[in-house]
C-alpha cells in the first residue's frame, strides 16, 4: 500500500509538470535552438529597417528600453528591460526612467544612460543622412536627457498614451554611444549590443549564430546556449524542417493546414499555439474616384460582406480568422462584440445588410451590374483567397468585379499614385497600440500612407484627443468613435478580417508565449529547452 | 584557329554589351525600385517621402539614366560591379558566397545527366524497338515530363515520410565536411540531373539511331569489324556532338536558373540571389549576375565549338 502511494504521488508529480504553464516550470540551461527566417533584412539596424526578417535573427544581440511582458499574450503591457523602473509627472509630459547598473555591452564596456539617449535621439532626432524608420511615432517627444548615468528623462510636447508602448519597440536596440558618435551608420553593419546573446556569424543568405553571452546582466538567463536562424522563403521547407525535426520553431505563423499536418505527422512532439495578429488586410476607397467619393457606395460596399460566415470558411484555408474592428481582439482596447456588430458591415444579419447595401446603391445611383477594378496584391496568402471571397460578396449585392493582382513589390508604387479604384492595403504593427494602429487613417496630407487620399479633419481630432486622453475610460470612448466614424459613417476603409497568427513549434521549446504581433518575443532569453 | 578564337572571344564583347544595355533598360521599365521594396514591404504607414528621397540620393538612383549606365559600365570595364542596392555589400562578395554553391550543383548534376544519358542514349539505340528501348523512352520522358523542383519535393517528403530524415538545411563547403556537404546535395542534384540526363539521353538515342544508318558505319560492320570498336571509335565520336552541345547549355543554365530546386531545398545559391535581387528591384545585383549567365553561356558556347573542332577533324574554323 505504502508502495503504490509512493508511485501515485511520483506519477501524479510527472502529470504535475507536464501540465504546469510552461514559464512555472523549472527552466533547463543548454541547447541549441534552431528556427527559420522567411526574411533576410539588408542590414543589421534596427532603428532603419522594418522587416521581422531582422527582428527573428538579430533582437536576441540586444536589449530596448522597455519590452513587451514576454509572457502576455495580449503583447501590450510595457515592463522593464535596460530601464529598472519609470515615474510620470503628474501633467504626464516628463518621464523618468532608471536605468540598471551592471549592464555590459558584448565588448566588455558598460552600458550607461548616454548610450540610451544616444540610441533614442539616433531614432526620434536622426543627424542627416541617417534612416530612421520609426520616427514619425515619437512626434510627441520633445527631448531625451540623461542628466546622470543611470537616468534618462523624456519630455513631451504634450501627453501622450502611447510613449510607453513605442519606447517598447523590439526595434530600439541600445546601442553603444561612443560608436555612434564617430559613424552613425555603424551598426548597419555591424553588431554589438547588450542582449543576452552574443553574434557569431551571419553567412549571407544563409544563417545567423548566436551563443550565450556569459556576462549578460540578468543573471540565469539566457538558458539557451545559443540558437542558430536559417534563412529559408519556401514555406514548405519550412514546415519541413519542422516536421523533419531540423528547426524548432518557426516564429512568423504557419497556415491552418500546415498546423494540421504537422500536428498529424509528429502528435504530442507538437504544440500549437494560436492568437489574433495584429496584422489585417484592409480595402481602400479612392475618394477621388467617383462612385467611390460617395459614403454611400462605400457603405455599401462593407454591408456587402458578410464577414461572421466568412471568418468560418476563410479560416480554414487561410491565416485569418477573427472579426475586428481598429483593435485586436482581446486587447484592452478592442471594442466588445455586441457593440461591434453594430457598425456597418458587422451585423450578424447578412440579407438585412445586402438589402441595405442595394437600397444605398440605388440611392446613390450606381447601376446593377456596375463594374469596377479591384486592385490587389500579389501575394498568395492571404491576399488571394481574400480577394476571391469579397469579389464573390460584392457580386452578391450586383457589383461585377475586375480582380487586378498586381506584382508585390511593385504595388504600393502603384497605389500612391492614384489610379487605383479600390484597393487592398495592409496593416501590421509590432505591438498593439491605438496610436500606431490607427494613424493608418489619419487624412492623407498628415500620412502619406492614406492611400485613400481623403480629408477628415473629424477623424484626425478624434485621433490627436484619444491619444492625450487622461484615463483609459476616456481613451475607449474616444477609440470607439474614431471607430465608428472610420468604418462605419464614413467607411473610409473598410477591415477584412484579423489574420490570425499559428505557431505550431516542437514541444521542446518552453518559455516562448505567442502574442498578437511576430515582432514581438525575439530576445530569447526566457527560451529553453526540454532535452 | 588562334585567329578563329581571337575572333570568337572579340564578338563576345558587343554580345555582352546588348545584354547590359538590354537588362539595364528592362529593369527600370518594372514598376517600383529598391527604395519602395526595402520600406513599403511591410506597409510602411510611417514611411516619408522625404526619407524615401534621401535613401534614392544615396543610391544613386535621383541621377540621369545616362549617368547611372556609364557609372556601371566604367566599373564592369574595371572589373567593379559595385555594391548591392540592397545589403550594400561588394557584389563580388554576394556572388562568390553562393557561386561555390551552385558551381558544385551543375557540376554533379552534369555529371549524373552526362553518366546517365549517354550510355543509356546508346542502349537504347543499339536495342531500338526492344523493351530495353522502351524502358529508355519511359525513363526519359518522365523525366523530361516532371519538372525537377517537383520531383525534389517527392524527395523531400520521401526521405520524411519514409526514413524521417531531412538533409542538412545549411551548406557546408566540400573540404570542410564531404558527408554533410555531399548529404545536402546529392538529392537536388539527382532531382535536376534525372531531368537534365532525359534530354541527353532523347539527344543521345536519336543521334546514335542517325549514325548508325550511316554508310561509314555499314562498311565497318562490312568489314567485320567488332561492335564495340564500331560504336567508341566511329559512331560515338560523330553522334555526341548535339549531346555535347545540350549538356554544355544545360550546364550554363544550371548555375543561375535554378530558382525553384533551390527554394525547395533551401538551398543559397545564385538562383536565389537572382530572383531575390529581381524582387527586391536591386539594379546592380540583377545586372552583374543577367552579365555572368551571360558570360557562361558565351564561354560554354565557345567551349563547345572548339571541343567539335577536336572531336570531328573534318569541321575545320577559318
Amino acid at each position: 500500500m505504502k508502495r503504490l502511494a509512493i508511485v501515485l504521488a511520483l506519477v501524479s508529480g510527472a502529470a504535475l509538470t507536464t501540465w504546469l504553464p510552461a514559464h512555472a516550470q523549472q527552466p533547463r540551461s543548454g541547447g541549441e535552438l534552431v528556427f527559420p527566417v522567411p526574411s533576410e533584412p539588408p542590414s543589421y539596424d534596427g532603428h532603419r529597417e522594418e522587416t521581422f526578417g531582422l527582428i527573428h535573427p538579430f533582437a536576441p544581440f540586444y536589449n530596448t528600453l522597455l519590452r513587451v511582458d514576454p509572457f502576455d499574450p495580449s503583447g501590450t503591457k510595457p515592463v522593464p528591460s535596460i530601464a529598472e523602473s519609470w515615474t510620470v509627472s503628474p501633467d504626464g509630459l516628463t518621464y523618468t526612467f532608471k536605468i540598471r547598473t551592471g549592464v555590459k555591452f558584448h565588448d566588455g564596456s558598460d552600458m550607461t544612460a548616454r548610450d540610451v539617449k544616444a540610441s533614442h535621439d539616433k531614432i526620434i532626432f536622426p543627424p542627416p543622412g541617417v534612416g530612421s524608420t520609426r520616427k514619425g511615432q515619437y512626434s510627441a517627444v520633445a527631448s531625451v536627457e540623461a542628466p546622470n548615468a543611470t537616468t534618462v528623462v523624456i519630455k513631451l510636447k504634450y501627453p501622450s498614451g502611447s510613449l510607453l508602448a513605442g519606447l517598447s519597440s523590439p526595434y530600439n536596440f541600445i546601442y553603444k554611444a561612443d560608436i555612434l558618435a564617430k559613424e552613425p551608420n555603424w551598426y548597419e553593419k555591424n553588431i554589438m549590443g547588450t542582449g543576452p546573446f552574443t553574434f557569431v556569424e551571419h553567412v549571407k543568405g544563409s544563417h545567423v549564430v548566436g551563443k550565450k553571452f556569459a556576462d549578460y546582466w540578468d543573471k540565469g538567463k539566457p538558458y539557451l546556449d545559443g540558437f542558430r536562424a536559417i534563412f529559408m522563403r519556401d514555406s514548405a521547407a519550412q514546415v519541413a524542417a519542422v516536421r523533419g525535426e531540423r528547426a524548432h520553431i518557426q516564429f512568423r505563423s504557419f497556415t491552418p493546414k500546415d498546423r494540421d499536418n504537422l500536428k498529424a505527422a509528429l502528435g504530442d512532439k507538437i504544440t500549437v499555439q494560436e492568437s489574433p495578429w495584429d496584422c489585417v488586410l484592409l480595402v481602400g476607397f479612392n475618394h477621388e474616384k467617383k462612385p467611390f467619393d460617395d459614403k454611400r457606395v462605400r457603405r455599401a460596399l462593407t454591408l456587402a460582406l458578410d464577414r461572421h460566415e466568412g471568418s468560418k470558411a476563410l479560416s480554414q484555408i487561410a491565416i485569418v480568422k477573427t472579426v475586428a474592428g481598429v483593435q485586436v481582439p482581446g486587447t484592452p482596447f478592442a471594442t466588445p462584440p455586441e457593440e461591434l456588430y453594430k457598425l456597418a458591415g458587422y451585423w450578424t444579419d447578412p440579407a438585412k445588410s445586402r438589402a441595405e447595401a442595394r437600397r444605398l446603391l440605388k440611392e446613390a445611383g450606381v447601376p446593377e451590374g456596375f463594374s469596377f477594378t479591384f486592385s490587389n496584391r500579389g501575394i498568395p496568402m492571404p491576399y488571394e483567397p481574400l480577394g476571391v471571397w469579397m469579389i464573390d460578396q460584392w457580386r452578391q449585392v450586383g457589383l461585377n468585379v475586375k480582380h487586378n493582382v498586381i506584382e508585390s513589390r511593385a504595388y504600393y508604387g502603384v497605389i500612391r499614385k492614384g489610379d487605383a479604384e479600390v484597393f487592398m492595403d495592409f496593416q501590421c504593427g509590432y505591438i498593439v497600440e491605438p496610436d500606431l494602429d490607427m494613424y493608418k487613417f489619419l487624412s492623407s496630407d498628415r500620412n502619406p500612407a492614406n492611400y485613400g487620399r481623403y480629408k477628415d479633419p473629424v477623424l484626425d481630432d478624434l485621433y490627436d484627443k484619444q491619444g492625450r486622453a487622461k484615463s483609459v475610460e476616456e481613451r475607449k470612448a474616444l477609440i470607439r468613435q474614431f471607430e465608428k466614424r472610420l468604418l462605419d459613417e464614413e467607411v473610409h476603409y473598410m477591415m477584412t478580417l484579423q489574420w490570425h497568427r499559428i505557431v505550431p513549434h516542437s514541444s521542446k521549446v518552453k518559455g516562448w508565449t505567442i502574442t498578437p504581433s511576430h515582432y514581438l518575443n525575439n530576445t530569447l532569453d526566457t527560451v529553453w529547452l526540454t532535452q | 584557329m588562334a585567329y578563329y578564337i581571337l575572333k570568337r572571344l572579340l564578338a563576345m564583347i558587343p554580345t555582352l554589351l546588348g545584354v547590359a544595355v538590354l537588362i539595364f533598360l528592362l529593369l527600370r521599365v518594372v514598376p517600383g525600385d529598391v527604395v519602395e521594396a526595402r520600406y513599403m514591404g511591410e506597409g510602411g504607414q510611417f514611411q516619408s517621402q522625404e526619407l524615401m528621397q534621401i535613401e534614392r540620393k544615396k543610391l544613386g538612383l535621383d541621377k540621369p539614366l545616362w549617368t547611372q549606365f556609364v557609372t556601371w559600365m566604367w566599373g564592369i570595364v574595371r572589373l567593379d560591379f559595385g555594391l548591392s542596392m540592397w545589403t550594400g555589400a561588394p557584389i563580388s562578395e554576394e556572388i562568390k558566397l553562393r557561386f561555390a554553391l551552385s558551381l558544385q550543383l551543375a557540376l554533379m548534376a552534369s555529371t549524373i545527366a552526362t553518366l546517365l544519358a549517354i550510355p543509356l542514349g546508346i542502349l537504347a539505340a543499339l536495342k531500338q524497338d526492344t523493351w530495353v528501348d522502351y524502358a529508355v523512352r519511359i525513363f526519359s520522358i518522365s523525366g523530361l515530363a516532371m519538372p525537377s523542383f517537383w520531383l525534389g519535393i517527392l524527395l523531400i517528403l520521401g526521405m520524411l515520410i519514409i526514413f524521417k530524415w531531412l538533409p542538412p538545411m545549411v551548406f557546408t563547403p566540400l573540404w570542410v565536411n564531404p558527408w554533410d556537404n555531399l548529404a545536402q546535395l546529392i538529392w537536388p542534384a539527382l532531382a535536376v540531373g534525372y531531368r537534365y540526363c532525359a534530354v541527353g539521353t532523347r539527344m543521345m538515342r536519336s543521334t546514335m539511331l542517325e549514325v548508325l544508318r550511316e554508310d561509314y558505319i555499314r562498311t565497318a560492320r562490312a568489314k567485320g569489324l567488332w561492335m564495340k570498336l564500331i560504336l567508341t571509335r566511329h559512331a560515338l565520336k560523330n553522334a555526341i556532338l548535339p549531346v555535347l552541345t545540350v549538356i554544355s547549355l544545360e550546364f550554363a543554365f544550371l548555375l543561375g536558373g535554378l530558382v525553384v530546386t533551390e527554394q525547395v531545398f533551401n538551398l543559397n545559391g545564385l538562383g536565389m540571389l537572382f530572383v531575390e535581387g529581381i524582387a527586391r528591384r536591386d539594379y546592380t545585383l540583377t545586372q552583374a549576375l543577367v552579365l555572368l549567365v551571360a558570360t557562361a553561356f558565351l564561354v560554354v558556347n565557345f567551349a563547345v565549338d572548339i571541343a567539335y573542332a577536336w572531336l570531328d577533324p573534318r569541321i575545320r574554323y577559318r
